[in-house]
């Protein structure tokens, strides 16, 4: 019953989480645009004349969204219509249940693995509920009846399949390193010292690797520079049908989306939950000396330098989102088959050449 | 209590299963058949978890899931009058379709009873280690073939969608 009820906590926790980040990440967004472009922001929205820069812009934002006109196309389908901006946010929420957020907590005798689901398979968990989300892109412009809806769905499904492939190639050389799919290992094996001082960090083992994921994972992402399938600007995309709250679940995924991408960056390259020099005990540095640290500190520390991480990627994405401007098509598509999927390839030969060597 | 759970939500994959299946043969807009699809093969992957193959279910989702049926999905929306198409609803060669019907179901139904089945007593393994062992050392030959096969199927694919080259001087 305990087992129960402390599963049933994390699985609240992790979602009141991630639901928060992504209401914060629409006013991080909006003020970084700002910033870049030289604008004070979202500071308008206030409560009985406190404003606390902006910070209830996400509020009004979602109140707005719930009074606004729910609108289905007369000739659209509306099954479909309303099944679609679910289809787009259930994967990208269901993805973090395999991500471990901090190592085991000890209460007692009691011991809480700071991880919802700890599967043999959670790397191809993560790959698979990522092609998930395509379908949602795809059903949105279709059920629209309209043209330019379709258009963009089909974009949407042609870049997010094409890239779908490289994603999954630039990761292998990792699987390759860690010799396992199962998350919660990768991050402990992350854990350990190179050379002696160089945390083994997946980003210092897959630079290469890592290089290629980046851009693969943002074009999964559907935002600026791959934002062609919905081209909020000039062209226009497979939601333009969609408003209300049914449009809230699109902009919304995209931001859960940003969140979980950081979460699997972090995760998978640069130590998930770990801290340099930072083990169960305490601090031990490289050049001697240690600090010792009770256990309770010891899982905050991590799980703060989890949601720190991701915070930072968070930003990261951001950032590129408001300074880069979009590809044409066939630069997107040549840039996924002709440079990075061959990249990749040579990552996997590579991987493979110096693993034979050291062994 | 967790039992119980587990018994509903076996059979929630078993009426999603088999009810979207239902959908995909008896709807008359290919478009709800091909989407229908989406959730048949989910249910699927969600069964073969109950059967404690964690790695087929993954690749069930990644494969199916995520790259075939997107492609079909593709190939119907490619297709002329997707909005109004109806898929016309007699049946051809009712009588005839018994016999590989009757072939098939008889051969289902005699896996059923001659198969070994040994339910699993202790809790389940993780399979994905031994299956890429044995995919590399026993099943290698097949394991190679199979892929010189999808290669094969790739080239072709190519050739036959480009453009010919007389074609380009025109």
């Amino acid at each position: 019953m305990l087992q129960t009820a402390i599963i049933l906590a994390k699985i609240w926790g992790v979602l009141l989480t991630l639901v928060s980040l992504a209401a914060i990440m629409t006013w991080v967004e909006r003020k970084q645009s700002a910033v870049m472009q030289d604008r004070l922001g979202a500071n308008r929205a206030d409560v009985l004349g406190l404003r606390i820069i902006g910070l209830f812009q996400p509020m009004a934002d979602g109140l707005k969204m719930f009074f606004k006109e729910d609108f289905v196309p007369a000739r659209g389908d509306k099954f479909l219509h309303t099944l679609a901006p679910m289809i787009a946010f259930f994967p990208a929420l269901l993805t973090f249940a395999v991500i471990p957020f901090g190592d085991v907590l000890r209460i007692g005798t009691l011991e809480i693995p700071l991880q919802i689901a700890n599967l043999n398979i959670g790397y191809l968990f993560i790959l698979a509920f990522g092609g998930l989300t395509i379908y949602g892109t795809v059903l949105a412009g279709w059920s629209s009846n309209n043209k330019y809806s379709l258009l963009g769905g089909l974009r949407a499904g042609a870049q997010m399949i094409s890239y779908e492939v490289v994603l999954g190639l630039s990761l292998v050389g990792l699987i390759m390193v860690f010799g396992t799919l199962q998350l919660d290992i990768m991050v402990k094996k992350q854990g350990e010292l190179l050379f002696g001082f160089l945390p083994a960090w997946g980003i210092f083992l897959q630079p290469l690797g890592f290089l290629l994921f980046l851009p693969s994972a943002i074009a999964e992402t559907k935002r600026v520079p791959f934002d062609l399938p919905e081209g909020e600007s000039e062209i226009i995309g497979y939601y333009t049908e969609y408003s209300g709250m049914r449009f809230g679940l699109f902009y919304f995924a995209e931001f859960i989306e940003i969140i979980v991408l950081s979460a699997i960056m972090a995760t998978l390259f640069f130590g998930g939950y770990q801290i340099p020099w930072l083990y169960a005990e305490g601090f031990q540095f490289p050049w001697g000396w240690e600090w010792n640290l009770p256990h309770l500190l010891v899982v905050i520390l991590q799980i703060g330098s989890f949601f720190a991480k991701i915070a930072f990627f968070c930003w990261l994405q951001v950032l590129i989102r408001w300074t880069l401007p979009r590809f044409r098509y066939d630069q997107l598509m040549r840039l996924c088959w002709v440079n990075i999927l061959p990249l990749a390839v040579l990552n996997i030969v590579l991987t493979g050449l110096v693993l034979m060597i050291l062994n | 209590m967790i039992d119980i759970l587990i018994q509903a939500i076996f059979w929630l994959f078993v009426v999603l299963t088999v009810g979207s299946a239902i959908v995909v043969v008896f709807s008359k807009r290919i478009i709800y058949s091909a989407f229908a699809l989406l959730f048949t093969l989910i249910g699927v992957a969600g069964l073969y978890v109950f059967l404690a193959a964690d790695f087929l279910a993954a690749s069930q989702m990644l494969i199916y899931v995520g790259g075939i049926l997107t492609l079909i999905i593709f190939g119907v929306f490619l297709t002329a009058k997707i909005y109004g198409m109806t898929i016309p609803d007699q049946a051809h060669q009712r009588y005839l379709a018994l016999l590989p019907v009757a072939g098939f179901a008889a051969v289902l139904i005699h896996v059923l009873f001659s198969a070994d089945w040994n339910l699993l007593q202790s809790t389940a393994e993780p399979t994905t280690e031994n299956l890429g062992k044995l995919l590399l050392t026993t099943y290698l030959v097949p394991f190679e073939v199979a892929s010189v096969l999808l290669l094969a199927a790739l080239i072709g694919a190519m050739r036959i969608s480009r453009p010919r080259e007389e074609d380009d001087d025109r």
